[in-house]
């Protein structure tokens, strides 16, 4: 048996920069995204256009950025744009193919809370709330969540729909005016979940390396359903393991 | 115009005030947000896309009674306690919420610089805001029958927003990411703009805002005023003090030992030579 030399938040982040294609605009959020978006630029597809909600369009980012903000976004971008052109012109208006989303939570059908945990009136946790994130998940052409499994983070149904996914199932993105597909795919440490093209439900697709599918289950909060065909993640390759680990510091 | 800044937040800011002082993530008026603080204002509403550190200090101070915001976080390092704890714990005073999108916060500040009572745009659908904030409604295009979002227009009694540079005459230039601060001067009733430096002329800078000194009411030297986060061309973001700043905020007593450091140091003092 071969010693294992990556973490499981490494393959999150490399599975999640394969989701992505050369010359395809990517609106990024920070965090997990945000490294898994620069993974991407720097293997595959160099051409990946980035756009932070902060404004600065094809931006390449010569380090990871901390904030949403950063000057070495604005420094490296084709070019920055107000805030409400960047969501106006370039969101709303439908020119967006994928938004790279995290989440504090989801739930089967891939709605996702990054608002408060528990009532909203009387909240047991406050968390920030919507930034772009309603907007992003209704109006890209489609969306990939990238989060770390957990029962506290995968719900059966969220505390507070910040973001639609797929709402309560079959023709609600429909119904509701959301022009884009909504999430088509949930990445996180231990594998990968998509909607079930009839149902709506996220459905366990794939799993990384070594990842029981019944640990997958035993992490989400609702009767995961496994896929028959279930795909086991490629291994990380060096070059992208080398990649991560430049940006991240990790070793 | 150009007036020290304690001067400058006397003359304009009073308690009960609506009042957005913006930026978003980049030259955020810190300095002014501390001269709020140590004037002790009060019940003031407090507008922002992106409250962060400046807004949890200005919150914890007990200043404001209610937050109109769409994201309230510490960029890039987690949440802000002193926000939390005020809508959980009403601490030191209860805290109204009104929450919105980004998007729905951009296009509110647009329909007020633009003169108009509300925005319309695709947005909020599907989403628990709506039901939980009775300024998020819907209207139906009178031209196709599509039903959109409608917010109603933000017009601030006061905005502040910190800028590079201006001139004598109190015209503004800012560039690097400009955010929402056009629209949030425009939409506002006053205007006061802290800068780096003042200079005898506005060299041009690619990607550059100017706002003209006719919509701005008063022009403060503040260098270094939107420390700990950046000014393009002056000084990096300080990512250290907002890391830092999340062990100050989670802790009452840490804070309120910060708060009254603050309180007894001096406004921004304005170095010799620069300026005026």
């Amino acid at each position: 048996m071969t010693t294992v030399t990556w973490t499981s938040d490494e393959i999150m982040t490399v599975t999640a920069a394969r989701s992505l294609r050369d010359r395809m605009s990517c609106f990024v959020g920070i965090g997990l995204p945000s490294t898994a978006a620069n993974v991407a630029r720097r293997t595959h597809a160099p051409g990946l256009w980035m756009i932070y909600e902060s404004g600065t369009l094809g931006t390449v980012p010569g380090h990871l950025p901390l904030s949403i903000g950063d000057g070495i976004l604005a420094d490296t971008a084709d070019t920055v744009v107000s805030v409400p052109e960047v969501f106006n012109y370039w969101l709303q208006a439908g020119r967006i193919d994928v938004g790279f989303l995290g989440a504090a939570q989801i739930d089967r059908y891939a709605n996702i809370n990054t608002t408060v945990i528990g009532d909203y009136a009387d909240p047991e946790v406050r968390l920030p709330g919507a930034g772009g994130a309603p907007e992003i998940a209704a109006s890209c052409r489609e969306v990939t969540v990238i989060m770390r499994h957990s029962r506290r983070a995968f719900v059966d149904r969220v505390d507070f729909v910040t973001s639609v996914g797929h709402g309560s199932g079959p023709g609600d993105r429909e119904r509701l005016g959301l022009r884009g597909a909504g999430p088509m795919r949930v990445i996180t440490d231990l594998g990968v979940l998509e909607p079930d093209p009839l149902t709506r439900e996220l459905v366990l697709t794939g799993v990384h390396p070594g990842v029981e599918p019944d640990a997958v289950r035993e992490a989400t909060g609702w009767d995961l359903a496994v896929a028959g065909d279930l795909a086991v993640t490629p291994e990380p390759t060096d070059a992208e393991l080398s990649v991560v680990r430049s940006l991240t510091g990790g070793s | 115009m150009i007036v020290p800044l304690d001067e400058a937040v006397r003359e304009l800011v009073h308690d009960g005030d609506t009042i957005a002082l913006e930026g978003f993530t980049h030259l955020i008026p810190v300095a002014a947000g501390h001269e709020i603080i140590r004037q002790g204002l009060r019940d003031l509403t407090l507008v922002r896309m992106t409250p962060d550190i400046v807004y949890d200090q200005l919150i914890g101070a007990g200043c404001a009674g209610k937050l109109v915001f769409s994201w309230g976080g510490n960029p890039g390092v987690g949440s802000l306690h002193r926000f939390r704890d005020a809508v959980t714990s009403s601490w030191p005073v209860p805290l109204e919420i009104e929450e919105h999108s980004h998007a729905g916060m951009a296009n509110r500040y647009v329909a007020g610089a633009s003169g108009l009572p509300f925005a319309i745009l695709r947005g909020y659908s599907g989403t628990d805001l709506v039901e939980n904030n009775p300024n998020i409604r819907t209207v139906t295009c009178p031209f196709t029958g599509q039903e959109l979002a409608a917010v109603p227009a933000l017009n601030p009694d006061v905005t502040v927003v910190h800028a590079q540079r201006a001139d004598r005459d109190g015209n503004v230039q800012l560039w690097g990411i400009t955010g929402i601060q056009k629209e949030a001067v425009l939409a506002a009733d006053r205007a006061l703009v802290t800068v780096e430096e003042v200079v005898d002329t506005l060299d041009p800078v690619p990607g550059q805002v100017i706002l003209p000194e006719r919509v701005v009411d008063r022009v403060s030297v503040a260098p270094g005023g939107a420390a700990p986060s950046y000014a393009h061309g002056y000084y990096e973001r300080d990512n250290e003090a907002y890391r830092a700043w999340d062990a100050v905020g989670r802790d009452r007593e840490a804070f309120t030992a910060w708060l009254e450091e603050l309180i007894a140091a001096p406004t921004t003092p304005e170095p010799a030579g620069r300026g005026l």
